[in-house]
């Protein structure tokens, strides 16, 4: 036994320190996306008994308008979100410099993200309240007729971003001003030196360099819009008539709240939404992949 | 020696926990009754059933309104409480049939309930059981600004022709006639249930919400369209699908607006905000069609002892003393409510004893609610129907139209 670890000890040791994650990942994570596959071919309640339905789920779900709407939504988030990333970029080169007190500065610049979703979630739906919010003095000020984002179809789903943007960027701005830590001065000496300034330095010279920090930016500004669950629920509980809700919202609403009594058509919107993220991961990774390797 | 030692006072403990749970009885409860209101009904009631039954100690858990709606099926299954509150009608069907809820008759047997709450009974009983006990019920209907209605020489309306002149010189004086909060879409609901009891009666609005009749039948465009003729004559306040129901209550305490068509609760709320009892007053939503015996709408709210309890007996010793005439009494005072029990007495209070009036002349019938008389599902649809149309009035056909797909889904 011990001639046995010893010998294997080198192979061993990455298994063993992988375990306790892997067993997390395995019966958190990987399980219950099967069990949400499984339980998307029934109809249940969640209280009584399954009933198989084989795929009358997801027929169902193919002429679901409300289904449409959330998927609308998601997509409309997953543009709009990316513009925290340039946001955020812009905010940290901002930042990025020595005058006093600038360490509150970029602290009170990432304060956004340290507090709740439903915190900001409030915030906004105070500003954009029709009849006191600040968000209407503004447009009173500027002579537009005062309107009601949040009850209004049309703007609702951008209102929601905007107050997403905010904690969003704030995260971005972080994670680049970490990578401007990292950025080579000598680097940027020697492109100085062949007359390299603004913009074209920028392009050129620091932002190859913050490439695993876009990298990291892209990823958790692509989850944060494709879970955007909780402004959804804080702003508008996904109304008016539905009009704001995303799929993740969608699947909560059918599932779990107050009305929601029906696991097998909230698990079924989930597979269809775990597809969706699955192939846009997986192609990013094979893309990742394939610059790693050098074309 | 010492390890003895240790064993011994393992089986003290041990034992000692066992007679703490042989002799003391522990009670759990859990209630959404977090408004100020409830809450103090709710602490009046435990302390006088601990005062009564000085071996039962309560432990009382507060939950928030809305989250209590979902938390109430994890703790059902899961963790479950000796008492929960809950509503009556279809509202608690899910629980009954997966067999969360334990029936209560013989608490009803064995303390005469069956003539005391015989009011309630029907809305408690699903397959011929009994499964909770009701302790409150409040009237809806519509509340308003006495003294706005004075100041512009405007009559309590009766009848639709009268409502319609109140809100055009309502609108006329530059006040929007009804207010309304539908971000949470059940107020919408209220205004659906009064337009159809009104327009079809109580029969055919208990049929429609059982599925037995289409969405698209003649009658339903009937209510539709006598809500269409409000909603173009600018009874209701703009962007009210960005407001709860509280957050409506303003315009009407500003002034800005000079009815609402509410439960009782909303009472309590106004007169916190500094309305006197000369300011606001309350009347029955008017009459469409005299053919039509008016009905009412009036929910009841319940208690229940869900499945899993460890404390039934002491649970259902609640029960008996939450059913009891003095207890309703008395609670219902602190609520603003009406108590079930034939021999409570209603407070004096000016509303309550207006919707008391008006309910026990009732002759067309009692509905509890619209999610309340609908199942889940339809009752969700629906009310999202409801907001979109107020809104979005062109839109009926296609409102209606996923509605009775809805329904073709919902009752198999």
């Amino acid at each position: 036994m011990r001639d046995y670890w010893r010998v294997n000890q080198q192979r061993l040791a990455p298994v063993l320190f992988l375990l306790p994650g892997l067993l997390m990942f395995v019966v958190y994570v990987v399980i219950p996306i099967f069990q949400s596959v499984d339980i998307s071919f029934y109809a249940w309640d969640g209280l009584g008994e399954k009933e198989y339905v084989g795929i009358a789920n997801y027929v169902e779900l193919m002429d679901d308008e409300a289904f449409y709407t959330s998927l609308k939504n998601n997509v409309i988030w997953l543009v709009l979100y990316m513009l925290a990333i340039p946001a955020g970029l812009f905010v940290a080169l901002f930042l990025n410099q020595n005058v006093r007190g600038i360490r509150i500065y970029k602290s009170l610049f990432f304060f956004p993200f340290v507090i709740s979703q439903v915190v900001v979630g409030l915030v906004f739906s105070w500003f954009y309240d029709p009849s006191y919010g600040l968000f209407n003095k503004l447009l009173e000020f500027f002579g537009a007729d005062p309107m009601a984002i949040l009850a209004d179809e049309d703007w609702v789903t951008y209102g929601i971003i905007i107050a997403g943007l905010w904690p969003q960027t704030a995260y971005c701005m972080i994670l680049y001003l970490t990578g401007l830590n990292a950025v080579d001065s000598e680097q940027i000496e020697a492109a100085r030196l062949d007359n390299a300034k603004g913009l074209k330095l920028l392009w050129y010279i620091i932002l190859p360099q913050l490439r695993p920090a876009t990298f990291i930016a892209l990823v958790v500004t692509i989850i944060g819009a494709l879970r955007s669950f909780d402004l959804v629920s804080i702003m508008t509980n996904g109304g008016p008539w539905g009009a704001s809700r995303v799929l993740a919202f969608y699947m909560y609403e059918q599932a779990f709240s107050e009305y929601g009594f029906r696991m097998g058509y909230g698990a079924a919107i989930a597979v269809v939404l775990f597809a969706i993220m699955m192939l846009y991961i997986a192609a990013f990774l094979y893309k990742m992949y394939r610059d790693e390797r050098g074309h | 020696m010492l390890h003895n030692k240790k064993t011994l006072a393992a089986l003290l403990a041990a034992a000692s926990m066992m007679s703490a749970n042989a002799f003391s009885g522990e009670l759990v409860i859990n209630t959404d009754t977090s408004d100020p209101a409830p809450k103090a009904a709710f602490e009046a009631l435990i302390a006088g059933f601990e005062a009564e039954n000085p071996d039962v100690n309560v432990t009382w858990n507060l939950f928030d309104h809305e989250g209590y709606k979902t938390s109430i099926r994890n703790f059902l299954t899961a963790d479950a409480p000796d008492l929960a509150n809950w509503y009556a009608g279809n509202r608690m069907l899910p629980y009954v049939n997966a067999g969360l809820f334990e029936p209560v008759d013989d608490v009803w047997a064995a303390n005469g309930l069956n003539d005391s709450l015989s009011s309630a009974a029907a809305s408690m009983t699903i397959d011929g059981k009994k499964w909770g006990v009701p302790y409150t019920y409040y009237n809806w209907g519509v509340y308003y600004r006495q003294d706005i209605f004075e100041a512009n020489n405007i009559e309590v309306p009766t009848d639709w022709a009268g409502f319609m002149a109140a809100g055009e010189t309502l609108n006329a004086a530059g006040i929007t006639p009804i207010t309304i909060g539908t971000k949470y879409l059940w107020t919408a609901a209220g205004v659906f249930d009064y337009l159809n009891l009104r327009t079809n009666g109580y029969d055919f609005h208990m049929a429609l919400t059982k599925g037995d009749v289409s969405w698209t039948d003649d009658r339903v465009r009937a209510t539709m369209a006598n809500w269409k003729e409000l909603i173009d004559a600018d009874f209701f306040i703009e962007n009210h699908a960005a407001y709860s129901w509280q957050e409506a209550l303003a315009p009407m305490i500003q002034g800005k607006a000079a009815m609402y068509v509410m439960g009782n609760f909303a009472v309590a709320p106004l007169r916190d905000a500094g309305l006197t009892d000369d300011q606001l007053g309350f009347f029955q939503f008017p009459m469409i069609d005299a053919s039509i015996p008016m009905a009412e709408e009036a929910p009841t709210d319940t208690m229940h002892i869900p499945a899993n309890a460890k404390n039934k007996v002491d649970a259902k010793r609640f029960l008996a003393y939450l059913a009891r005439a003095d207890v309703q009494t008395e609670i219902n005072v602190t609520l603003g409510q009406l108590p079930i029990n034939s021999g409570s007495n209603v407070s004096d209070d000016k509303f309550l004893q207006a919707g008391y009036k008006m309910l026990s002349s009732t002759e067309g019938g009692i509905a509890q609610f619209f999610d309340r008389d609908a199942p889940a599902e339809m009752a969700s649809a629906g009310m999202e129907g409801f907001q979109e149309f107020m809104v979005k009035p062109e839109r009926l056909d296609t409102i209606l139209e996923r509605l009775e797909k809805t329904r073709k889904r919902v009752y198999k």
